[in-house]
């Protein structure tokens, strides 16, 4: 059991690295998930078309996992509250600091860019203070 | 190839490779994130295997910073970018969001998939959090 959750994850952690290889080679990209999907609202530029293409294959990539006989592991434990302020949150903050777990974290990181180690190494010691917490705190 | 076909394919191969390791869960995600609790660490093997198969292929792709053309992440493409206060605490936001629910954009897309209520709201509420960026620091 165990190995199979480790052989997954290779096997997942390869095809992320290897989705971001393709875009980079063939659209001169970097397959960061926030600024890609920012980039279809107002001030509209003239690079839709590829971004609602990239996001498109995304999430249509749950239903064809389905379909070859995965299954999809989705579990939210938090109330509607709590997701609604996580979503602004992540919203703006993935904007403001330029990035999320793939701009920053496998894409800058992979260029090994200084920003996107010291944005990383914060967003998981945020995220890992505020799961703490939450969990352990009150 | 045809761009928007290669980046169909690249967002079907990218989900694909999340919705396999699992990383679509928020509750694994936190679990991973629950250093004090009982740690999962599968997360630290999907982001480093993602590295590594990345940072390979990288060094047969041989772009130059200038070619790339994602304006928005310029910064992060160039290495020589310096650290600022935007980075900081943009990071530092994310990461309080990311915390409390599980979701970081990626995995949160692909949750619009799942029927359930919370990746709704969440996903909602992210596109307004984007807005709300452009709104307040695009527009100059």
């Amino acid at each position: 059991m165990t190995y199979l959750i480790i052989l997954s994850a290779l096997g997942g952690g390869a095809l992320i690295g290897l989705a971001a290889a393709m875009l980079l080679f063939f659209n001169n990209r970097t397959a960061g998930i926030s600024g890609t999907a920012a980039g279809i609202l107002p001030p509209w530029q003239q690079d839709t078309g590829w971004r609602l293409w990239f996001l498109a294959g995304l999430v249509l990539s749950a239903p064809l996992w389905t379909l070859l006989g995965g299954t999809v592991h989705i579990q939210i434990d938090a109330p509607l509250t709590v997701m609604a302020i996580a979503g602004l949150l992540v919203g703006y903050g993935t904007r403001l600091g330029g990035g999320c777990t793939s701009g920053h974290g496998i894409c800058g990181i992979a260029r090994l860019s200084v920003r996107s180690i010291v944005a990383t190494l914060l967003f998981m010691t945020t995220a890992g203070i505020t799961v703490f917490l939450v969990r352990h705190g009150f | 190839m045809n761009s928007n076909f290669s980046s169909f394919i690249s967002g079907l191969v990218f989900g694909l490779g999340l919705v396999i390791s699992q990383m679509t869960n928020p509750v694994k995600v936190l679990a991973f994130l629950d250093v004090a609790g009982s740690w999962d660490p599968t997360l630290a093997f999907v982001m480093a295997d993602a590295l590594l198969t990345l940072g390979l292929l990288q060094r047969l792709i041989r772009k130059r910073p200038e070619q790339i053309q994602d304006t928005d992440l310029q910064a992060c493409v160039n290495p020589k970018a310096g650290v600022d206060a935007k980075l900081i605490s943009g990071s530092a936001i994310f990461g309080i969001g990311w915390g409390l629910s599980g979701f970081c954009p990626g995995p949160a897309l692909i949750g619009l998939t799942s029927g359930l209520a919370g990746s709704y709201v969440f996903a909602g509420a992210m596109f307004i959090g984007f807005f709300l960026f452009n709104r307040l620091h695009r527009d100059r």
